[in-house]
């Protein structure tokens, strides 16, 4: 692993060439940028390529890496968590979130270099969850804009897709074939048949034909730890090489310490450690895209004499309504060998009850997934889940190549009282370590004991044998929600903020509601909208102007 | 709890696909490292070592290995030793490596208080009732007062197992197809398998 920057010098990794490098160009810190982005996944990485190809000058940096997958990525669990946030978080709460894996990433790319693929709508009643189903709160985009978004960007990864989805309003077909399912996927299949539900191939974002210089999905199984073959359509392999060919600069390495705001109130750039230095990047705007952790992290520790409790926050709500997904899980054993490592790990999807209300006792949404964890994941659920150990977790295990299994990605209701904060704890180079404080609702225990029951019918009806539960979370958002009102958001619809007309968030912290779905399709749809209605800001001239002015 | 490890993939071995497809150059890098650069002690104390070693061959014990059982220890005193978080630590607990260290000392700390004696010293069964003791927050000692006995122990069992299910022979052993890359997989339906897959043993 390298631990001097990569890109810098005029050039960035070409990551579809082993020891390869693509130009890119530069600026000096002292040159004042139209744009400079903290963080490069989803959120960031994908505004970064909107905002290039518009014409503005901008630099992206992000606290990770800048692999070359062909390279640097080994088929090894223990090795690949060098993909991971693992700076010290407190967590805690009534239902502590496990953190550092599977909801962090920490490259360039952000978590889409290690995310499983999935790339789903939310539901236009969901995105309107107040105003048509009477719970929570509504977007403040229309479903219908947010829909054309997800074409853009399910075009721009080349989803691989069902010919027809079962579930929502029409949609275009999907860009690219569907992949085989798997077994651990047909198992999915066969159980929702036998409960009269539908199911489908689900939309991944890893090709079933050649794009460009990568090659189709050779069903290696990693995708959770990220993809050697670039088959994967990571931020990292799509978005990232667009921006820099059209004029972004990335810098890897690059950990943001604290946006700078001039005597005006509004912010000249930021503050970042690289190459063993803080050093000062000026910028016209100043986008956070950091994540629901990092992202109200960055704005708290910013606080200075104009803003005395951080950036963006006359409401008070940076950090909260932090929502992490429920993602609790039943896990069995079948007659037939299923060998769920072979394949995308969630190959069949079923969104049911995203769609469907009669027989719910709570409100939210959730849609529930096939499996294929790698052993060493595993081994957390038997061992760390179930309580195993001794000889019985070793025979427990060795079944690993005749187990199924469904989880859900489920939706978490907003609370005030679950948030991001600072602890008074210092990491190394002297910036405050967050706290995550969470604890679920009823009506959030409601739901995952309703998909604990319907998919234990589910696995049990597809012929598993010896059913548990497991609980756990996945993907974090909230801490920074856009609205309609300056009184109870962060951010108005396009990401600006209420009180800091060139600052932006662009990130899953948006997010009012957690939706039943998971989020990478749907932060990437959203930085596309951000990215546009920018380019339109500045056309018309308004980009100067505070943000109610124009809410 | 103990008794033999009966395999399912019997002439299996994950390390036979070494010089094949399934393995490239990197992968091949990072798991020569590891099976051929076992780590020094150099963060716990010849105590605190002993007495994980104990626990690590009663939560994954290898009487089939017995000349050579996977390393465990070595290379959690590694990541102690480098301070390797894992991205988080729960509110109720102590940085990490102090976790370790009161955890191990507590450890044998209940041991002592329930038989008078360390936790290496005693029989598999009391080792075995003690564990499942801690496992359930069921604690004597005093030393748990400000460690959380059952977190302790499922940040333990979750950092052993981590460790061993990382290693080429717990692969085999479950009948994983371990690395694969640039070769992935082409069957993937049931009760589908392809040449360079693990055979299962059929009674």
């Amino acid at each position: 692993m390298t631990d001097s920057p990569r890109a810098k010098d005029g050039r960035a990794p070409d990551v579809f060439r082993a020891g390869g490098w693509i130009p890119m160009r530069c600026h000096r810190d002292q040159d004042e940028v139209d744009f400079v982005i903290v963080g490069t996944g989803a959120g960031g990485g994908t505004l970064a390529c909107k905002l290039a190809e518009a014409g503005f000058s901008v630099v992206a940096l992000d606290a990770g890496h800048f692999w070359r997958p062909l390279e640097d990525f080994a088929s090894d669990e223990l090795h690949q968590q060098k993909l991971y946030w693992r700076s010290e978080r407190i967590t805690g709460g009534d239902d502590p979130v496990t953190l550092g894996s599977n909801n962090s990433g920490r490259s360039v790319g952000g978590s889409t270099v290690h995310f499983t693929m999935v790339s789903l709508r939310i539901s236009p009643d969901r995105l309107k969850s107040r105003s048509r189903l009477g719970y929570a709160l509504d977007w403040p985009i229309e479903p219908e804009e947010m829909w054309r978004y997800y074409a853009e960007v399910e075009d721009a990864l080349k989803i691989s897709g069902p010919v027809h989805y079962p579930w929502g309003p029409p949609r275009g077909r999907y860009p690219y074939r569907p992949h085989e399912v798997n077994a651990a996927g047909l198992v999915l299949a066969r159980g929702c048949e036998k409960m009269g539900v539908a199911w489908a191939a689900t939309p991944l974002a890893t090709v079933s034909a050649p794009r460009g210089r990568a090659h189709p999905c050779v069903y290696r199984g990693f995708c959770a730890i990220g993809c050697s073959t670039n088959a994967k359509q990571s931020a990292l392999v799509t978005w990232i090489p667009r921006a820099i060919a059209a004029g972004a600069e990335i810098r890897d390495l690059a950990m943001v310490g604290r946006i700078e705001i001039g005597r005006d109130g509004m912010a000249t750039g930021v503050l970042y450690h690289r190459e063993g230095e803080w050093r000062r990047q000026r910028a016209r705007n100043v986008v956070v895209a950091g994540y629901a952790i990092e992202t109200p992290r960055l704005l708290l520790n910013s606080a200075c004499p104009m803003f005395p409790n951080g950036l963006a926050n006359s409401s008070g709500i940076v950090g909260k309504y932090f929502m992490p997904q429920s993602n609790h899980a039943v896990w069995g054993t079948m007659e037939e060998e299923i060998r769920w490592y072979k394949g995308p790990p969630c190959m069949a999807i079923c969104e049911h009850w995203n769609y469907t209300h009669a027989g719910k006792d709570f409100p939210g949404g959730y849609c529930f997934l096939s499996q294929g964890p790698l052993p060493m994941e595993w081994s957390h659920s038997v061992a760390g889940s179930r309580g195993l150990w001794g000889m019985e977790l070793r025979q427990e295990m060795a079944k690993y190549n005749h187990y199924a299994g469904l989880k859900i990605v489920g939706e978490v209701l907003p609370q005030e009282k679950n948030r991001v904060e600072l602890a008074d704890e210092e990491d190394e180079l002297g910036l405050r370590i967050p706290r995550v404080i969470f604890g679920y609702g009823e009506e959030d225990k409601k739901l995952y004991g309703h998909a604990i029951r319907f998919m234990r019918d589910c696995l049990d009806a597809a012929g598993g044998k010896d059913i548990w539960p497991e609980e756990d979370t996945a993907h974090l958002l909230g801490g920074c929600r856009m609205g309609t009102e300056p009184a109870n958001s962060v951010t108005n619809a396009d990401g600006r903020s209420w009180d800091i007309a060139n600052l932006w968030i662009c990130d899953g912290s948006l997010f009012p509601t957690s939706a039943g779905v998971n989020p990478s399709l749907t932060i990437q749809a959203l930085a596309c909208r951000i990215g546009d209605r920018i380019a339109a800001m500045a056309s018309r001239g308004e980009l100067s102007h505070p943000a109610r002015a124009f809410a | 709890m103990s008794g033999e490890f009966q395999s399912r993939f019997p002439g299996y071995n994950v390390l036979d696909k070494w010089d094949s497809p399934s393995w490239n150059e990197q992968t091949r890098r990072v798991i020569k490292d590891r099976l051929e650069n076992v780590p020094e002690r150099r963060f716990f104390s010849e105590q605190e070592w002993t007495t994980l070693h104990a626990i690590c061959a009663r939560l994954i014990p290898q009487p089939d290995r017995a000349d050579a059982p996977v390393p465990i220890v070595p290379f959690i005193d590694k990541k102690l030793h480098n301070n390797e978080g894992d991205g988080y630590r729960f509110e109720t607990m102590p940085p990490m490596r102090e976790a370790w260290q009161r955890g191990i000392a507590a450890v044998d700390a209940e041991c002592r208080v329930r038989h008078g004696t360390a936790f290496a010293e005693l029989p598999d069964n009391l080792k075995d009732a003690t564990l499942r003791a801690i496992q359930h927050g069921d604690v004597r000692s005093e030393t748990w007062r400000d460690l959380p006995a059952k977190k302790f122990f499922e940040i333990m069992l979750r950092q052993i197992v981590s460790i061993y299910y990382a290693h080429p022979a717990a692969w085999t052993e479950i009948g994983f197809g371990g690395p694969a890359s640039p070769r992935g997989y082409v069957r993937l339906g049931f009760d589908r398998r392809d040449p360079w897959e693990a055979s299962e043993a059929h009674d």
